[in-house]
């Protein structure tokens, strides 16, 4: 499935990530509005300075796995005390250290694959997504910066390659995605 | 990336890598036709896995009698193969878990192959329980799901039962930390790739495009995981121990199991990983990114938990000693002078006495010696678990039930099966995904590459120093670790443009100093892991 968003991007293309972070500084400066940053690795720093809020991800792995917790104890609990009582070695019916492991278990087990299901949704990746791409070294060894100039005049697009130009952009390019 | 730049500690990557070197060194191999090395391997771990399916097929046609189990001792090769893959596969976990939230930046060399390693080690281990229940295609009854038998629920009280929520837990987890781990390193070969490779990276790589955003929730949910993996790794085992400990027999039922279950396993993985990155390091010609120092450190971990087992062992006599309960007494005492003397002698030997060695930096430090001392390690665990299991169950309470086992053919062909069938799948794994972690690689570049970091780089920036500022900074000579970061952040910027330059990383003046101001003396303040 391929994607197709409906947008001229005008994006540069930097070679070190130190460089990317001070030409958003600058960019963040004259007030231009950025589009997106790609990077073949994670820029550590670079968050604040696009403004991007921290990531919710570990409040819904807390939440699947509270519901894994719940779920497992319950279903035990539920199981050998109403559903079918077997008395096991003596022991009584509703033994708590015994569910331990598995609703320990169980509560890894709903956190990991809960959060990684969120994960791929809510970044719109998923197996056979084909997602726009804007040049093939951005997962090697360039860093890009992208505006979206889908309804900008000419003299903005210009302006805004000039900028990228000065912020020691190696190449810049427009691109429809 | 951290902050945190050292000029003593060893670089973790040499060879003066830029970020385009790492790609073509670590997804080229993906990219070419297997050399003879990898078609000759591939043709041996078939042929086990051939020799293996009939062996599968000879028990699964005439049962499991065609094994040499007996009344007496119920569980042999099979469950001693069980423990021992399971354990072999904790070092994956514990060096993408634990060493990420430990931030071992060593860790990023070897995490991919680890991983790996452990999803195949658990899909062997998993294969053993499977077998031994006879009728393999009814394992499903194993899981709680609502049946027309009552419905009949499974003893959510026994320890074989938290062992199969642990064992897939463990394996489900395990292959998504792996896997999304691996989506940025497969968007990396889809865009180098052409035609068909391309549209099948395409698909592995699930649309991955490097968005700030996504990087930012990756690594978010890296963090997570590692966290979640890391007490569920030690679950694992831990349970797999429980299989033995809640039970009544003398010899098993002993409070030390987890630690010394968990300590063994560790132990074992990281000599499994040994062994196979010495291979893959050589026949991929990574050594720039698994570098002695990886070795060394994960030599450091085998030695520490081989002293924890020895510890262990030596415990396990005391207690049984110190119990004055002739049961336990005379397991221990079966266990080192009975009829299986030597598997006792042999995991003694290979277990406490050869990882021993290790203390050594000689040795820690040697291709060759590690090698030899990671099979060996690995055969000592292996016997452990047949001492454990085998010949504590020969002589039970009763003397007239007291047997001896030696496996069949047929037992030894499943072992080999499950060799074959790891062989096989890692041989897979090293052609067609980068058997090291290509984007995690080049995130610690700048803090670990040796043309930024190490006592060269050190010392290269001392002679740079006192060769142009002598007035300044004259005592560049002699450069100790305290002193090292303080004498570089004093330094006058430009002596430091010159390093960076001849990195070829960066060309404009301005951007060099502000690099330098940003990567080396950075306060922290960037760093938000």
């Amino acid at each position: 499935m391929k994607r197709v968003l409906n947008k001229k991007v005008l994006f540069g293309l930097y070679d070190d990530e130190e460089i990317l972070k001070d030409a958003v500084k600058q960019i963040n400066k004259e007030e231009a509005e950025i589009m997106d940053v790609y990077s073949p690795f994670p820029v550590h720093g670079l968050d604040p300075l696009l403004g991007l809020t921290e990531s919710r991800l570990h409040i819904a792995g807390f939440m699947y796995g509270i519901t894994g917790t719940t779920l497992a104890f319950g279903f035990m609990t539920w199981v050998f005390t109403c559903d079918w009582s077997i008395i096991f070695g003596g022991k009584p019916y509703f033994s708590v250290p015994a569910f331990i492991p598995i609703t320990f278990e169980f509560t890894v087990l709903m956190a990991a694959v809960g959060m990684v299901v969120t994960f791929y949704l809510v970044c719109g990746l998923g197996f056979g997504v084909e997602n726009p791409c804007l040049d093939n070294r951005i997962t090697d060894d360039k860093f890009c910066i992208a505006f979206d100039v889908t309804h900008s005049s000419q003299e903005e697009v210009e302006a805004l390659s000039v900028l990228l130009e000065r912020t020691s952009a190696g190449e810049v390019h427009t691109k429809d995605i | 990336m951290s902050s945190v730049v050292s000029n003593v500690r060893p670089p973790l990557v040499t060879g003066s890598k830029t970020y385009h070197q790492i790609t073509e060194d670590i997804c080229s191999p993906t990219e070419q036709l297997p050399g003879k090395g990898w078609v000759l391997c591939l043709l041996c771990t078939l042929g086990l896995l051939g020799f293996g399916t009939l062996a599968v097929f000879f028990t699964i046609w005439f049962g499991i009698g065609t094994w040499n189990l007996n009344r007496t001792i119920g569980w042999g090769w099979d469950i001693t193969n069980f423990v021992w893959w399971v354990g072999i596969g904790h070092a994956g976990t514990l060096i993408s878990a634990i060493l990420l939230i430990f931030r071992q930046k060593w860790r990023t060399g070897v995490n991919r192959a680890a991983e790996a390693m452990t999803i195949f080690a658990v899909i062997c281990a998993a294969f053993f329980p499977g077998i031994h229940m006879g009728r393999m295609w009814m394992a499903f009854f194993v899981f709680p799901y609502p049946n027309t038998r009552g419905p009949l629920w499974v003893n959510f009280n026994s320890p074989l039962l938290w062992d199969v929520f642990a064992i897939s837990t463990y394996f489900t987890v395990s292959l998504l930390f792996w896997y999304t781990g691996l989506v940025p390193d497969f968007a990396t070969i889809r865009d180098r790739a052409k035609g068909f490779r391309k549209r099948i990276y395409n698909f592995l790589s699930m649309g991955w495009t490097g968005s700030a955003k996504h990087w930012q929730r990756w690594e978010s949910l890296s963090l997570v995981l590692a966290g979640l993996a890391t007490p569920l790794v030690l679950s694992v085992h831990t349970i797999v121990s429980f299989d033995f400990a809640t039970s009544v027999i003398p010899g098993w039922h002993t409070t030390i199991f987890p630690p010394y279950f968990v300590a063994g396993a560790i132990f074992s993985g990281f000599a499994m990983v040994q062994t196979l990155m010495l291979i893959t390091r050589v026949i991929l010609k990574l050594e720039d990114y698994i570098t002695v120092e990886h070795i060394e450190s994960m030599n450091k971990v085998i030695v520490l938990t081989g002293s924890i087992v020895g510890v262990a062992y030596l415990t396990e006599l005391f207690v049984a000693w110190y119990s004055g309960y002739i049961y336990e007494q005379y397991a221990f005492y079966n266990r080192a002078m009975g009829p299986y003397w030597w598997s006792y002698a042999a995991m003694m030997t290979c277990n406490v006495i050869s990882p021993q060695f290790f203390w050594f930096r000689k040795i820690r430090r040697s291709i060759v010696w590690t090698f030899v001392l990671s099979i060996v390690v690995n055969i000592g665990m292996w016997f452990e678990r047949f001492v454990i299991i085998a010949t504590t169950l020969a002589k039970d309470y009763i003397p007239s039930n007291w047997s001896y086992y030696s496996p069949s053919w047929v037992e030894i062909g499943l072992y080999l099966f499950t060799f074959g069938l790891f062989g096989t799948l890692y041989l897979i794994f090293m052609r067609v995904a980068p058997v090291v972690a290509c984007a995690e690689i080049k995130a610690i570049l700048k803090s670990s590459g040796d043309q930024y970091c190490g006592p060269a780089f050190a010392e290269k920036t001392g002679k740079i120093n006192s060769g142009l500022h002598h007035d300044d900074h004259g005592s560049h000579e002699v450069l100790h670790s305290e002193t090292v970061q303080s004498d570089l952040a004093s330094s006058d910027k430009s002596t430091l443009a010159e390093t960076a330059d001849d990195t070829d990383v960066l060309t404009e003046e301005k951007n060099v100093e502000d690099f330098k101001e940003d990567i080396n003396f950075d306060d922290g303040k960037n760093d938000e892991e």
